[in-house]
């Protein structure tokens, strides 16, 4: 029995030896860069000493978890998983319906031309790199040369130091965000809009419909779906606030409002060398965002049949 | 012909419909002015005189068109040192990463493989699960590569996302085509690169695109993994200037100039680093427009 099947993985293997070798760099690129790191994710339940190198990762003492119940006895826990909720609760409830308005007006444009110019604009915010739109945002609202505060001004108001308060924070992530992504979220709307019959709008017309009434009740129900299994999939991501770009603009005047748990993973880690702590931070970040794919996943099964996996 | 048309359809329309018209007209209007006229602004101020930036004149268009700031941002060498690193992580980089790509998606993509089910899953997991960044960094420069370029390619050389749009491109090519190729005595290798590949060029054209502005934009990898400023690309450049001081530039322009130097302000020379930075990005809109949608909808699909 046993050596029937260590001889059929033989014939596989002469089978498909083309393919395996293939696939070989890729699998050990996986190992290496995927796997090995989640190996060292029992960092977080040890004391590693900076400088350890990789040995290090498995060698430090066991203490169990210690690194989370600091964590959570610190003052910054609730804040920064407050901080992270928000701003990508808030990215969401703003930046969700706006490219579905933008793909709804696009497709109603008659002239091609037009609709291809007004569509190539709005994608291109989305291939900037974020160092430049945070150079952007901080210099426009600069309170002594950024022509936000000199319009402010020229209206009769005084200057506000934007990047200097914690309050502006959230809303200036989030208005910035839509404005990096609404073009190009748009497409996969635009796209499901075109997918919709020619003769169905002819109906419409036929039976006198308005404009309004033919979005009202064709368009829309049409990517209906569409809609609900992106809006799934976006609340999959709601633990997951990029790092960039808190990390570029923010400062230390700004924790408050701005600090996430990656940034403070980053800060905890790299800048504090404190690794054990920092991975036990990251990793209950990745749990609980693991959690929420997989509801999200259950719930888009049971609402639009789609699953991710 | 294609406007007058659009207009004698637009006269014969019913007023509510007018009205719904210009509503929209005005909205796409609206979205294409708010998304272009911040570099509109960036442009005009990068071209124009200091002291009309001063002054704060300029709102759309360029006052007192000069282009010295260019000048004197162009003649920073560590300018050019960046763009050249970028340069090369970037083609270096998307070049590895399509070569991957496809390594990866081929095998997945045949049935008959008999580790297909296995490795598939083995490539999703990292979707949605990863060590997190302090394990990821304990491994790479445990590796040796801090400091080094191949710290900028090899640690993002396959995403599994792109593999999962290039393997369900391979999975749509008719499985006859193969079969006659093996019949004829091809093996896998020879498929791959004169059957499978010629025929998703679409698809890799997208995923070229989608790896290279992610590779031309890379500011975390640097961050995390370059040190050294004579290896840095681009994006740390620029977040020196941009966000931190960008009186280097002016120091570095020496005493002959100090006096013009003065001239410009802080903010002339970030925007002209701005402009200088996105002009590859912009070379890319033809093709942006050509291969965007087609490509979006690929991983609509996968989804």
């Amino acid at each position: 029995m046993n050596t029937k099947k260590s001889k059929s993985l033989v014939s596989y293997i002469k089978r498909d030896k083309y393919l395996l070798l293939m696939f070989a760099p890729v699998l050990i690129y996986f190992l290496v860069f995927s796997y090995l790191p989640m190996t060292g994710l029992v960092m977080a339940f040890k004391q590693y000493k900076p400088g350890g190198g990789m040995a290090g990762i498995f060698s430090g003492e066991f203490v169990g978890l210690k690194w989370f119940i600091q964590f959570f006895n610190s003052p910054y826990a609730f804040r920064l998983v407050r901080n992270t909720f928000l701003l990508s609760f808030y990215s969401l409830i703003f930046g969700f319906p706006i490219p579905i308005l933008f793909a709804v007006c696009i497709t109603q444009i008659r002239s091609k031309t037009l609709q291809r110019g007004a569509q190539v604009i709005t994608y291109l915010p989305y291939f900037i790199s974020t160092v430049v739109v945070c150079g952007m945002i901080t210099n426009f609202l600069s309170p002594s040369s950024g022509i936000v505060n000199q319009l402010i001004v020229k209206a009769g108001g005084s200057a506000i130091n934007f990047m200097g308060e914690a309050r502006w924070f959230r809303g200036i992530y989030v208005i910035s965000g839509s404005w990096q992504t609404f073009g190009f979220n748009s497409i996969i709307f635009v796209a499901a809009i075109m997918g919709i019959g020619p003769e169905l709008y002819e109906a419409m017309k036929v039976d006198g419909a308005t404009k309004v009434q033919t979005i009202r009740y064709l368009v829309l129900p049409s990517i209906k779906p569409t809609i609900v299994l992106l809006l799934i999939m976006s609340l999959g991501n709601l633990l997951n606030v990029g790092f960039e770009k808190v990390y570029l603009l923010y400062n230390s005047g700004l924790y408050e409002t701005a600090d996430v748990i990656s940034t403070y993973v980053y800060r905890q880690g790299i800048d504090n060398q404190n690794y054990s702590y920092a991975t036990a931070v990251g990793l209950f970040n990745s749990l609980i965002g693991f959690a929420i794919v997989f509801l999200a996943n259950r719930l888009s099964k049971k609402m639009t049949d789609t699953s991710i996996w | 012909m294609e406007q007058k048309s659009a207009w004698v359809e637009f006269k014969n329309e019913c007023l509510a419909d007018k009205l719904f018209d210009v509503l929209v007209f005005l909205l796409i209007v609206l979205a294409v002015g708010v998304t272009f006229y911040p570099f509109m602004y960036v442009v005009s101020i990068s071209l124009s005189s200091g002291a009309a930036v001063n002054k704060g004149l300029v709102m759309l268009f360029p006052v007192d068109f000069n282009l010295s700031t260019y000048k004197m941002v162009m003649n920073y060498k560590d300018l050019w040192v960046s763009y050249g690193n970028t340069f090369y992580y970037t083609f270096v980089g998307t070049f590895l990463n399509i070569v991957f790509t496809c390594l990866a998606a081929y095998p997945l993509s045949r049935k008959r493989f008999f580790l297909r089910k296995k490795m598939n899953f083995l490539l999703a997991f990292t979707m949605y699960f990863s060590g997190g960044l302090i394990p990821t960094y304990v491994v790479v420069t445990g590796l040796g590569l801090y400091n080094s370029r191949l710290a900028m390619i090899l640690p993002v050389l396959v995403s599994a996302y792109n593999v999962m749009i290039c393997r369900s491109a391979f999975e749509s090519i008719s499985e006859e085509l193969f079969e006659s190729a093996y019949l004829e005595g091809a093996n896998d290798l020879h498929v791959l690169y004169k059957i499978a590949i010629p025929l998703i060029k679409p698809t890799l054209a997208v995923l070229t695109l989608y790896y290279a502005v992610a590779r031309y934009n890379d500011f975390f990898s640097a961050l995390l993994y370059i040190g050294k400023q004579n290896l840095q690309p681009l994006q740390l450049f620029l977040r020196r200037i941009l966000l931190m001081a960008s009186s280097e530039i002016m120091q570095s322009s020496g005493s002959a100039t100090a006096a013009s130097a003065a001239a410009q302000s802080t903010i002339q020379i970030r925007y002209v680093c701005i402009v200088l930075s996105m002009v590859p990005i912009l070379c890319l809109t033809p093709f942006i427009q050509k291969y965007l949608v087609k490509g979006t909808m690929l991983g609509a699909v996968k989804g």
